[in-house]
């Protein structure tokens, strides 16, 4: 064709082309969300730690391997009680001059969703020690190790939080392991990664459910749920595997008194609602609280803790742990 | 860094055991069944049966034998013998009877053999009803075994024996022959001179040459007297070709070079963060960390090696299809050197932790991809005023896609980095287009254009259709930048926009045939060049490449797969599928097409083939186990199985994808060596050359050296 042996013509034909599709399934699509947009009214405000640790997880590249968006497929429900919405990122702004907004959604799930992690694991001494190396709780985990957010001191002054370092993953260091400022900021983010919730209950539905076999968290079903899948997924990044724990951070559950002892009522109020009685151990986030446990997960759970490790515990019923739900409700009301 | 490298190779081995437990499905095999013993029997039977009747059939043939013999009429039979002689056999019988000597003949012993009468039915008595136990199977494999090599033996036995006896009766024929041979009459022997004589003929050889001396008028011939035994299949050399201006050779060849180094390193880097899935404690430096190594590695194999390849490849197609020269020399080196200085500080920033923001390839700050915007503009202005002096009417396909590709280039980036749309989902939606464009607007558009010039040039035939070209060109324009978002398929984005999205890969359909069509209809009729060429294989594998991978990214884009495939390490087998197995196996095709020409010198045959058989063995060791991998963890996520499981079932894939991964690297350190070997090469003596230079002196001529 004549007109396209004009290189102007030609080149000029292709950019409008190419320019126009961008404006129409790039430029006016993201300026109209950005306007259109708006935080949900319960939206937490960022801590001014939270935003620096933000800042500590876009320099680290954390997002190579962890994800921040619930999609709305029944496969995420996983990683939040909802499907994420414009609205859980219309707040997100440029960071600085130089660096651009981070929604930080990712593309690649190597490591767990991130998006409700501060309800799924808000434990300020987990996430310290799991940072530092995450094979001390996670022994199959791929995750890098960030030693260098934390600085060994041989004596602890009082403001130092202290992170408890099994002897073999000192690596020889003397003293005690110190968490710096960046591994504060860093975990204050994670802590405040949470999921907003919806005003009104009108959240969007999962799409493609599974059919027949009934997930974590959705409750309504007679007969027993799989106590050791909600073991593994919720409880075994701190007890670990073997029931055990890790001395001088988690508590062991083999032979626990709470678990094969007879105060039920205090078993189960851990499980739902947390516990930080014991200075000696970390404080254990409401698990079973945020993710909206009935009492079937909770009796799975109990009856998986009470049968392993040689722990020869009472089998409990649902019905049984459902009186006692809704007891520690009436008493917390 | 301490870590050995012995260290990880040894883990890498230990490592493969589970992955060959985990993969395979154990079969249901048991010697505590019943049915595996009858079965066991029953195959012994058969052997012991078969054995058998192969023994009658012997002694029937031999019995036979005797049979026929003992009746006298072989007298025609042993004319047949005659007739059969060949003429040194001949020859030897005209002298033997020239002689009237009687050789005689060796005498051999029978040996009479004892009837057997084997009972073979016997010997598998009893292992049919005692089944069950393990003691009594035990005792029966023992009792069996001895029966079992015994009987095989004895059958050895009998055969060696029959044959013997078979040997022995032909001697005997053999007697009864000479014998005949002897008693022949005279004229005889002029009849089987005659027969000699018949055998013996044969042509002179120049019946058709006739008997003049051979000589090549036209030097169609180049006869290498010392070429030794070749290790590898011999290919064609590159031809000489008529002179390229030294300064744009220079600069291609400075562009190739840096693009080499960017090569080496950014793949050194990615060789290092795979062996991280499988060691994760490897080292504990927050600058060697694998967040930060990650995009080090995507960024400098994309604008450090891919781009600076490209460009280098560019800017000598653009100037000869334009048949016109460069229009300025000092902005392509002033692009090259701010191209590289982008590259180098974008590592440096990444590593130190200076991040954009974390969406991929767009984790270099604005200063610093700023400095790579201005190379290509620079590059831009360059190519359109070299093909607005261009001296041929049209313009060449290569140069719609090669300049197409660096104007949508510096559009996306603009998109990407102006801040005024990145708020909120904004910066998603952005994201998503900025991603995809920069693989498809960009590597595939502008590799496209090259490919159009290298390929009809090494099958030195023209492209099969300039129309198909074309329309690959504006449907790719059409529907590749549509598809960004596909990245984001049920994500918070609009919902219309997905779908738009997901429409748009598989209208991707059209190109991505129409250019694969092109490419191989211009194959035909010369696929045997394959043979004696070696880039050619180098661009087979980029074009096969580009329909699986093209096509394989069209069917990931849909809800259904997205679901399994989506966040999985899928989706990076399928990105070194297109990147590494379209995009640098073509740069590599056009590298050796192009630097032979340049230079004048060729790389060694055997490090070419070893870097093509390794990068492609390579690629598919690691991205097959990571697209198995990735389908069964996509599963566990839809069964709702806790995350951590899914984690450790993908530790066998991720060792495969770093065996792949090495195997990769090491193909890289031959092509540096190859680029190494055609850029330089030792000075070595040219006899003829210096033979005729010294002639040239001696007879004082002052004319060059002819090339």
């Amino acid at each position: 064709m004549k007109f396209f042996d004009n290189h102007k013509k030609l080149f000029g034909t292709a950019t409008i082309m190419f320019v126009g599709l961008t404006l129409l399934v790039a430029i006016i699509p993201a300026i109209n969300n950005q306007q259109k947009n708006r935080p949900l009214p319960d939206a937490e405000e960022m801590s001014p730690e939270a935003v620096k640790g933000k800042v500590v997880f876009i320099a680290n590249g954390c997002v190579a391997c962890h994800t921040q968006q619930v999609r709305n497929v029944e496969m995420d429900k996983t990683w939040g009680s909802r499907p994420g919405l414009p609205a859980d990122y219309a707040g997100i702004k440029r960071t600085d001059f130089w660096r651009n907004t981070a929604t930080l959604m990712g593309t690649e799930r190597t490591g767990p969703d991130l998006t409700d992690i501060g309800n799924r694991q808000p434990s300020l001494d987990w996430n310290l020690v799991h940072l530092y190396n995450p094979r001390i709780v996670v022994k199959e985990s791929v995750m890098p190790a960030y030693p260098w957010l934390f600085t060994t001191r041989e004596q602890a002054s009082a403001s130092d939080v202290v992170v408890n370092v099994p002897e073999a993953y000192k690596k020889g260091k003397e003293g005690t392991v110190v968490a710096t400022e960046d591994a504060l900021h860093l975990v204050a983010y994670l802590q405040f990664l949470k999921q907003t919730p919806l005003p009104g209950n009108n959240a969007p539905e999962f799409l493609y459910t599974r059919e027949g076999k009934e997930t974590v968290g959705s409750g309504n079903t007679p007969g027993e749920m799989d106590g050791k899948a909600l073991y593994i997924a919720n409880c075994q990044a701190c007890h670990q595997a073997n029931g055990e724990g890790l001395p001088g951070a988690f508590p062991p559950l083999k032979g626990s008194s709470i678990v094969t002892g007879n105060n039920l009522q205090l078993y189960v109020d851990i499980i739902l609602n947390g516990y930080d009685a014991r200075p000696e151990y970390g404080a254990m986030a409401p698990v079973g609280a945020n993710l909206g446990w009935t009492e079937h997960e909770v009796a799975a759970i109990i009856n998986y803790e009470r049968s392993n490790w040689g722990n020869d515990g009472e089998k409990v019923s649902p019905e049984e742990i459902k009186e006692i739900m809704e007891f520690i409700q009436q008493q917390t009301k | 860094m301490k870590i050995p490298f012995s260290l990880s190779i040894l883990m890498l081995v230990a490592g493969v055991y589970p992955a060959t437990g985990q993969t395979m499905s154990p079969s249901d095999f048991t010697f505590h069944s019943a049915k595996t013993w009858i079965i066991l029997a029953f195959i012994i039977t058969i052997i012991l049966l078969v054995a058998s009747v192969a023994l009658r059939e012997k002694v029937a043939a031999l019995r036979k034998h005797y049979r026929i013999k003992r009746k006298e009429e072989n007298r025609t039979e042993l004319e047949d013998y005659i007739h059969h002689l060949n003429s040194s056999q001949i020859e030897t019988i005209l002298k033997c009877r020239g002689k009237k000597k009687v050789a005689n003949l060796p005498v051999v012993f029978i040996f009479l053999l004892g009837i057997l009468n084997v009972n073979i039915a016997a010997a598998q008595s009893g292992n049919r009803s005692l089944l069950g136990e393990g003691g009594i199977i035990i005792t029966l494999i023992l009792v069996l075994v001895p029966i079992l090599v015994g009987l095989f033996l004895l059958f050895i036995k009998i055969t060696n024996a029959l044959n013997r006896q078979k040997n022995e009766l032909r001697l005997k024929e053999a007697e009864k022959l000479s014998d005949y041979l002897k008693e022949l009459p005279e004229e005889a022997d002029t009849a089987l001179k005659k027969r000699k004589a018949a055998l013996d003929y044969s042509l002179t050889h120049s019946e058709l040459s006739g008997n003049q001396p051979a000589e090549d008028v036209k030097g169609l011939l180049n006869i290498n007297r010392s070429a030794g035994l070749p290790v590898v299949a011999v290919k064609k050399k590159a031809l000489p070709r008529p002179h390229i201006d030294p300064a744009l050779s220079r600069l291609v060849l400075w562009y190739l070079a840096c693009a080499t180094f960017w090569l080496l390193f950014g793949t050194t880097v990615g060789e290092y963060i795979g062996i991280k899935f499988v060691a994760p404690d490897a080292d504990h430096l927050s600058w060697l960390s694998f967040g930060r190594l990650r995009p080090v590695h995507t960024n400098s194999v994309f604008w450090g090696w891919a781009s600076l390849g490209m460009l280098g490849l560019g800017y000598y197609v653009v100037p000869r299809v334009s048949n016109a020269p460069l229009a300025s020399m000092k902005m392509a080196w002033w692009a090259l050197y701010l191209i590289n200085a982008a590259v180098i500080a974008g590592t440096i920033c990444l590593m130190v932790g200076i991040n954009n923001g974390g969406g991929e390839y767009r984790e270099y700050i604005w200063p610093v991809m700023l400095l790579f915007g201005v190379g290509l503009g620079l590059t831009l202005m360059n190519y359109i005023r070299t093909i607005a002096k261009r001296t041929t009417r049209e313009i060449y396909i290569s140069n719609w896609y090669i300049v197409a590709a660096v104007i949508f280039t510096i559009v996306i980036s603009l998109a990407a980095y102006i801040p005024y749309w990145q708020n909120g989902l904004g910066e998603t939606i952005i994201q998503g287009y900025y991603m995809h464009q920069g693989v498809g607007m960009w590597f595939m558009l502008f590799t496209l254009g090259i490919v159009y010039y290298f390929l009809p040039q090494q099958l030195n035939k023209p492209i099969y259709s300039y129309s198909l070209g074309i329309l690959a060109f504006w449907t790719q324009i059409l529907f590749y930048t549509l598809i960004g978002t596909h990245h984001f398929v049920f994500s918070s984005i609009p919902w219309w926009l997905q779908t738009v999205a997901i429409v748009g890969s598989a209208g991707m359909a059209i190109p991505v045939i129409a250019g694969t069509t092109n490419f191989l209809m211009t194959f035909k009729g010369a696929w045997y060049k394959i043979n004696d060429s070696y880039t050619l294989p180098f661009f087979l594998v980029g074009i096969i490449f580009y329909f699986t991978g093209s096509m394989q990214g069209t069917a990931e884009a849909f809800r259904f797969t997205n679901l399994i495939w989506h966040f999985t390490d899928f989706t990076v087998a399928h990105s070194h599928l297109t990147m590494y197995g379209i995009i640098c196996f073509f740069l590599w095709a056009c590298i050796y097409a192009v630097v032979p020409r340049l230079t004048g010198r060729e790389a060694p045959q055997i490090t070419i083939g070893a870097h093509f058989w390794l990068a492609l063995i390579g690629l598919l060791f690691y991205s097959i186990p990571l697209m198995y991998g990735g389908t069964l963890r996509g599963m566990m996520w839809l069964e709702g199985k806790p995350f951590i499981e899914s984690v450790t079932m993908m530790a066998p894939y991720w060792l495969w994808r770093a065996i792949g991964g090495s195997l990769m690297w090491l193909s890289h350190l031959f092509f540096a060596y190859n680029i190494y070997k055609m850029l330089t090469s030792k000075y070595t003596v040219d006899i003829r050359e210096a033979a005729i230079r010294k002639l040239q002196e001696q007879t004082n001529m002052e004319s060059s050296p002819v090339t």
